[in-house]
């Protein structure tokens, strides 16, 4: 007698704790295995794109906020840099300083979470709480800077929407002093803990080329063991003047680039961004941040393409104008939706498990892989 | 007492045994799971640098009563896809073997629900209707993600089972009893007759006894663990893969069936590991009735140390929930069949040569 046998097919979200908002992972199963994983994404589509066909350079900017809603200093950033290039305008260099501290404090707060949920995807749920605790210490800095704690339409094409509060120089040395003691805290409760590793070294590994092929960015590469952040390689705003080191995955619990690696690299990553906003802060320069600021913004015809190390990889903005003071067409080069194609690769052959920690190590935010 | 009591009242010997065993623990029992879900939600608060349940109540204490309060209004929720007889059974299954499995525990010295002669080995085969009740649960929502739970579960169970009950074996085989009455009153009041310092008599092999009865309490504190499904071997009912396992299609009252017995078990355990290798209801220090001669102040403070090392116990689940992460089904397998049992069963061999000399 013959049994018949056939795979089954799980639908993993859109509801679901831990697709890290309404993605829809479509597994096929065999028995525990996964054959085969079909990611489906759309629920959040929001047609950023063609509404920015309609909108004047400056009002774009709260839109950028709402793509990478973990990292909306730097999707802010990218985009500043994209329009000041277009326009040919030089900004301050207060401007350049401020935006380097923000834009590597929301690097901190982007990985906390990126972390803090990852552990929880695995099961720790305590140091989720911990990464929030600290997290909710950045975004006390960025209210005080602008009002707001998610999206902060702070930074924009040539210069920022308030100067800093006078306390902030303070406030953020207390917080890198008090952070550092916590980051090895995390390290002891997390990072080494034995179980946690046993569940993410030699897991979802990602070779150095298959990276590469799928074009994979940010934390994820650097997990592959490539040295490449653009704010070395590519350096933009005043990246060149600080000193920081670039982590790579080392292999050092199991085989190099697996989701430990990817996830250790974001740990350290957190250690070098405090090293910047030090020296940042060291150096900061007086000045004016709202000068540079156009009325009206009207580039000349022409199109550029610029990108920036968001905290999930390389965002790159493409804008053409027609000479208006709308955007002809803006294109924008997100690294979560990149990141989430090698998905399959990196899942077949594992157990459902293993797929909350790969997609956790992927790390991706829906409101940019749908924009 | 009790059973006297009921026996005179009503005449039958089945009815009233089944009172004197029931209604006590029914009367402990619910209030407690009470307790315990405060505790837990306490415990992880402050471990998690917050406060826990504050609003109903001082410092929240009412939460859980508040919490039932709403579970028994909730709309109980049958999809038109589940099997309903076996849905409906579920629960009741699964509540039912953990509470059961309080019968052949001993509270104190004048209290036990049934006086089993076999009752460690009762529990065991009692607390098997769980296993049962999960698979019904599992199969009868009709929901992959529950399939998956239960299917883990039940594996899970199976496997954590053998060394629970290898070392079980060392226990019986070292003090020649199984029940478990007799196993804590041996255990007689200070605490250097536990016998995981070796047992009541003083010799040699008490002394050779000390570091294997320690191994033998980490095997089965770890396997009782990963029978009441606590993390880090709460895999059945990972949230973050599936959603809440066997349970995910319950709501209202059966889903508190599940929850209740869920905090039944973790005492359940504690208390059978206390009895079983930290002197059950007895204190560690003597007793303040024998010293001020009042007979009746002996069970209220065994009474007390039952409670204590229980909760103690229950406490260190917590902990160890709100710290570890969580293991994947096969190295959950790997844990026990390949470190575990034979540990387990190296030990037991190990004890039973130290009992002989």
């Amino acid at each position: 007698m013959s049994i018949r046998t056939e795979e089954m097919v799980l639908n993993m979200g859109p509801q679901h704790p831990s697709t890290h908002g309404v993605l829809r992972l479509e597994l096929t199963l065999e028995g525990e295995i996964i054959t085969k994983v079909v990611p489906h994404i759309g629920y959040l589509h929001r047609c950023f794109e063609k509404h920015c066909e309609a909108m004047t350079y400056q009002q774009v900017v709260p839109y950028t906020d709402r793509m990478d809603y973990l990292a909306a200093m730097g999707n802010e950033l990218g985009y500043a840099i994209a329009v000041e290039k277009l326009l040919n305008i030089q900004v301050p260099e207060r401007v350049e300083y401020i935006r380097v501290i923000m834009a590597e404090l929301q690097r901190i707060a982007s990985h906390l979470v990126a972390i803090g949920t990852y552990g929880a995807d695995i099961g720790a749920f305590t140091p989720f709480l911990y990464c929030f605790r600290d997290r909710e210490r950045i975004l006390h800095l960025f209210e005080i800077t602008c009002g707001a704690r998610l999206l902060y339409n702070y930074i924009w094409p040539g210069g920022l929407s308030h100067d800093l509060h006078p306390d902030f120089v303070r406030l953020t040395r207390e917080f890198i002093k008090e952070f550092r003691p916590n980051l090895v805290e995390l390290n002891n409760l997390l990072t080494y803990n034995r179980i946690f590793i046993d569940r993410t070294a030699n897991v979802g590994i990602l070779p150095v080329e298959t990276a590469i092929n799928f074009g994979i960015t940010g934390p994820m590469l650097r997990g592959s063991g490539m040295k490449w952040d653009l704010r070395r390689d590519d350096p933009y705003s005043v990246y060149h003047k600080f000193e920081f080191d670039i982590p790579v995955g080392e292999g050092k619990m199991g085989t190099v680039g697996d989701s430990w690696d990817r996830y250790y690299v974001r740990v350290r990553e957190m250690e070098e961004s405090l090293k910047i906003i030090e020296q940042a802060l060291d150096q900061l320069p007086e000045g004016d941040v709202t000068s540079a600021i156009p009325k009206r913004i009207k580039p000349p015809v022409g199109q550029v393409y610029t990108r920036i190390e968001n905290p999930r990889g390389e965002l790159g903005y493409f804008i053409i104008s027609d000479g208006s003071t709308s955007p002809f067409r803006v294109k924008v080069r997100a690294p979560s939706f990149v990141n989430l194609q090698i998905m399959d690769e990196l899942c077949r052959g594992h157990m459902v498990a293993d797929v909350v920690a790969i997609l956790g190590s992927v790390d991706i935010v829906l409101g940019e892989v749908d924009r | 007492m009790i059973y006297e009591f009921f026996y005179n009242l009503i005449g039958s010997e089945i009815i009233a045994g089944f009172i004197a065993a029931s209604l006590p623990l029914l009367i402990f029992i619910l209030p407690f799971a009470l307790v315990a879900v405060l505790l837990e939600r306490k415990v992880a608060g402050h471990m998690q640098d917050r406060l826990g349940p504050m609003r109903v109540g001082y410092h929240g204490i009412l939460q859980t009563i508040a919490d039932i309060i709403k579970l028994l209004q909730k709309e109980d929720i049958i999809a038109r896809e589940n099997d309903k007889i076996l849905f409906n059974i579920a629960p009741v299954l699964v509540f039912t073997g953990s509470y059961a499995a309080f019968a052949a525990i001993p509270f104190t010295s004048a209290y036990i629900g049934a006086n089993i002669d076999l009752g460690i080995f009762y529990i065991i085969a009692v607390t098997g209707l769980v296993v049962a009740g999960i698979l019904m649960a599992g199969w009868a929502s009709n929901n992959k993600y529950s399939l998956l739970g239960a299917m883990r579960s039940a594996a899970q169970i199976v496997s954590y089972e053998i060394p629970t009950i290898l070392v079980v074996l060392t226990l019986v085989m070292f003090t020649g009893t199984t029940n478990l009455m007799t196993l804590s009153e041996n255990q007689t009041a200070y605490f250097w007759n536990w016998n995981i310092l070796g047992g009541p008599e003083f010799s040699l092999a008490k002394i050779l006894l000390i570091p294997f009865m320690i191994i033998s309490f980490f095997i089965i504190y770890i396997s009782t663990l990963a029978e009441v499904n606590r993390t880090p071997f709460d895999i059945p009912e990972a949230e973050s893969e599936l959603v809440s396992g066997y349970h995910t299609e319950y709501s209202g009252m059966k889903f508190a069936m599940f929850f209740l017995a869920e905090y039944a078990n973790m005492f359940a355990v504690s208390a059978i590991v206390s009895a079983l290798f930290f002197g059950g209801y007895h204190s560690p220090f003597g007793y303040l009735g024998n010293t001020l001669g009042i007979e009746w102040l002996i069970p209220v403070e065994q009474f007390f140390w039952f409670t204590f090392k229980g909760v103690f116990f229950v406490f260190v689940q917590m902990w160890l929930r709100w710290t570890l992460p969580r293991l994947r089904v096969d190295q959950l397998m790997t844990a026990s069949w390949k470190y575990l049992i034979p540990i387990a069963f190296v030990n037991l061999l190990i004890v039973g040569i130290i009992t002989l000399l």
